[in-house]
């Protein structure tokens, strides 16, 4: 008796979640569509806007409980202001670097700052507007090291970055072949290991890695050597069809004219005593295709 | 299409070397499945022994590493133990984290390997070991000479799905900065989404061509060396 | 434990020599804990700002509760999926048909044989490309597929030996009363599989559970990944490891424990385990599957 009360039970139970499932997944469907429908009137203060950033990348593109901070964060809230969206309009959306496409071409997220470099390879897929800082790959070292000055001093020392990285590849290749790499899940992890000495350079955009510095609990013990080896151009990625770049690039534009640009900078990344390729930045947005 | 489809992606192959991937994970399983088994049995005889605090220390074990997830046991071995311990198990760098690597998936999988003894123990009548204490044998001389030759027997299928277990969680070396198969899957679907599917059987059917056999030889094994009752 | 018949009780001079044994045991545990200690302490884990973090209640409300309810989320979603696959192809694989049977035969051993984390990576990276899910919603769609075909198929598994395992008579007494096969398995048979089989299902909670851990490979905001996010913002990623770890344990203690508990309750209430069992040595396991 008990015995058949259970599958009854049972039966009824798998029913059930079947259906929630079900229709679990219309509601999504149905909820893409009105959002994607409601991101397509842009330019209007109507609707929400999905914007790409990083979560885990403090500095840059940071997830602090319900607050989103960092240098790519705050310039996306001025260009998302500039377009006529106000912050409870924006939409934040993780974009980790091996989602970025897809997510632009899925109509995932209407635009992207997310550490972003322009390369021709992918101007076939997205296209780009911007851009909007410039950086270059870099080395993070302990404060007290003088040793390191550049990626040809990693000759047999030991090298942190993020699994699948090309940056540590690219050291390895063209600068010193008998550098030990590390591959850990994520840069924190990496910074954790140069602070405990294990590993004598990090290493990835500069940006980044004054992120990194700048956070509290490493103010201090690490240091970005600023002796870049590449030009990245972080630009703000785009669906192939969109009709926002000139507008974005005029955002920018202004950003960097009244001076927001530089505190922002100062702001996020500023403690890590961290300044930017002067050279090179502010950048000038490049004429949109 | 379909032409140019195969062949790119089987040029996928001179660019990455899968196969060797492959090699990496049955290594560490290999390394890992004999340390996890010593220490496993170590940890059984620990947890049947006369000695309560030994009996204490087994089962703490058990309860601690069986409930920690594996991506945080072998991420502690690299940060923890390499990172601020400074615990050097090779010269090479790349050696080193391999043998991290096997060394979180050992201490993680011995806690499994205990309780497919234990229950292997189970399977012994209490007979034997009375038996065994009857003729004037100790607890050593009963766990070694009749028990735990029995158990083992008994434990054949848990052991058999130990050892699967571990042949799938190596991938999680991948934490752990070992290059391994999971890993070039991750950068060949990058390097050449569109290939995606065949990228992903082709990595799946690799699994099942070494789980599957293990599973068979499991269950043979377990059929013919079970303790006739 | 106590009545275990592979040792006498202890006589004095034994109970004696394990005292000593035991104090030298504790010695050597402390000095290789001390030593751990002063190396951290070395390298300045210790410092007291690193841990006490965790008693205030900013890194718990902005991270690890919010990361350990996606943790539960993603486990509770996925024990459901996996286990309609579960009864699904378990039935499958004890149906009458033989192109039924060899097809959820195969689906099941080839999801059994592939590491969860493979398939959550194939997911999250495939489905990505094909526009079917909120892209805010895709490393939790990713996470749950990954765990609902490998633990789905675990529970095929143990859906069919459940039923195998059952006395004969059950399905006899059932066909007598005139019912059909497939009454005979759906009202008689897979309930009381199903009853016997509880202690393996809650082990196998335990499993999702930590399986889902492997989702910050795949940014899916679960404990783990809150925990480094945490520590990558405090520059103490190490202490948070330790106490993502803990939560870790508690829980999956607790699944354990229920787990031992469902066992000694559902052994009355179902035929399937009328087989008697050796007599054990020691107490019963509740043996869990990887």
């Amino acid at each position: 008796m008990r015995a058949r009360r259970l599958a009854v039970a049972l039966t009824a139970a798998a029913t059930l979640t079947l259906a929630a499932c079900s229709s679990g997944g219309g509601d999504d469907d149905t909820d893409a569509g009105a959002t994607g429908e409601a991101s397509e009137t842009s330019g209007g203060a109507e609707g929400t806007i999905r914007i790409g950033i990083k979560f885990d990348q403090p500095g840059l593109g940071f997830q602090d409980g319900d607050e989103y901070t960092g240098f790519d964060v705050d310039v996306a809230r001025y260009v998302a202001d500039a377009l006529g969206y106000s912050e409870d309009q924006i939409e934040w959306v993780q974009s980790p670097s091996a989602q970025r496409e897809n997510l632009l071409q899925t109509g995932g997220v209407d635009m992207i700052f997310a550490t972003y470099s322009i390369t021709d390879k992918r101007k076939e897929v997205v296209s780009f507007a911007g851009p909007y800082f410039v950086a270059g790959q870099d080395l993070l070292v302990a404060a007290d090291d003088d040793s390191i000055s550049g990626p040809e001093d990693l000759e047999g020392k030991n090298l942190c970055s993020v699994t699948g990285s090309t940056s540590a590849q690219r050291i390895k290749d063209e600068y010193a072949a008998g550098t030990n790499l590390l591959e850990q899940p994520g840069y924190a992890e990496c910074v954790t290991a140069l602070t405990a000495g294990s590993v004598d350079a990090v290493t990835t955009d500069d940006i980044i890695l004054a992120g990194l510095a700048a956070v509290p609990a490493n103010e201090g013990k690490v240091k970005v050597v600023g002796n870049p080896v590449s030009e990245e151009n972080y630009g703000v990625g785009l669906p192939l069809d969109s009709d926002k770049c000139e507008a974005i690039n005029e955002a920018i534009t202004t950003m960097i004219e009244d001076g927001t640009w530089q505190e922002l900078l100062d702001k996020n990344v500023g403690a890590s005593g961290y300044e930017a390729n002067a050279d090179l930045n502010p950048p000038e947005p490049a004429a949109c295709s | 299409m379909d032409d140019g489809y195969l062949e790119q992606f089987l040029s996928l192959f001179d660019q990455f070397d899968v196969l060797a991937a492959f090699w990496v994970n049955i290594q560490l399983t290999f390394y890992a499945g004999i340390l996890a088994l010593v220490l496993g049995t170590v940890l059984a005889m620990m947890r049947i022994s006369p000695v309560p605090s030994l009996r204490w220390a087994g089962s703490t074990y058990v309860t601690l590493l069986r409930n920690t997830p594996l991506t945080i046991i072998v991420v502690f071995c690299v940060l923890g133990l390499w990172g601020q311990l400074g615990l050097v198990l090779s010269t090479d760098f790349q050696t080193n984290f391999f043998r991290l690597a096997v060394l979180g998936l050992s201490v993680y999988h011995a806690a499994f390997v205990c309780e497919a003894l234990r229950s292997g123990v189970n399977t012994v009548p209490v007979g034997q070991a009375e038996a065994a204490r009857a003729i004037g044998l100790g607890f050593w001389a009963s766990a070694r000479l009749v028990i735990l030759p029995q158990a083992f027997r008994g434990a054949i299928a848990p052991l058999g799905n130990v050892l699967i277990a571990l042949t799938k969680n190596s991938t999680v070396a991948a934490a752990g900065s070992v290059a391994e198969a999971s890993g070039l899957m991750k950068t060949m679907i990058e390097f050449r989404p569109d290939v995606i599917l065949l990228i992903f059987f082709t990595f799946a059917f690799g699994f099942v061509l070494i789980v599957v056999p293990l599973g068979l030889a499991t269950t043979t094994l377990s059929r013919r060396l079970a303790v006739a009752r | 434990m106590s009545e275990s018949v592979l040792f006498d009780a202890p006589g004095p001079r034994t109970r004696r020599r394990m005292v000593w044994v035991n104090v030298a045991a504790t010695v050597v545990v402390v000095g290789i804990g001390a030593w751990v200690l002063s190396r951290l302490g070395a390298k300045g884990q210790l410092n007291p700002d690193l841990w006490t973090i965790f008693l205030t209640a900013d890194p718990w409300v902005d991270y690890l509760l919010p990361g350990l309810v996606g943790t539960l989320r993603a486990a509770a979603i996925a024990i459901v999926t996996s286990a309609v696959f579960g009864l699904v192809f378990g039935l499958g694989r004890l149906s009458a048909s033989r192109t039924v049977r060899a097809v959820s035969g195969a689906v099941v051993e080839f999801f059994r044989a592939v590491p969860v984390l493979l398939m959550m990576i194939f997911f999250w990276l495939g489905l990505s490309r094909l526009d079917l899910v909120e892209p805010r919603d895709l490393p939790l769609v990713a996470v749950v597929l990954g765990l609902t075909f490998y633990n789905g198929s675990v529970f095929a598994e143990l859906v069919r030996s459940g039923v195998h395992n059952l006395p004969k008579g059950q399905r006899e007494a059932a066909l007598a009363v005139g019912l059909r096969r497939s009454q005979s398995l759906r009202l008689v048979e897979v309930p009381q599989a199903l009853l016997a089989m509880l202690p393996a299902i809650a082990s196998q909670l335990v499993v999702i559970l930590k399986d889902t851990a492997l989702g910050y490979i795949i940014t899916y905001p679960e404990l783990l990944d809150a925990a480094r996010r945490l520590g990558s913002g405090q520059g103490n990623i190490l202490q948070s490891l330790v106490v993502a770890a803990l939560i870790f344990i508690v829980i999956n203690y607790a699944l354990t424990r229920l787990a031992g508990l469902l066992a000694g309750r559902v052994g009355l209430r179902t035929s399937g385990r009328a087989k008697a069992e050796p007599p054990s040595l020691v107490v019963a396991t509740g043996t869990t599957p990887t």
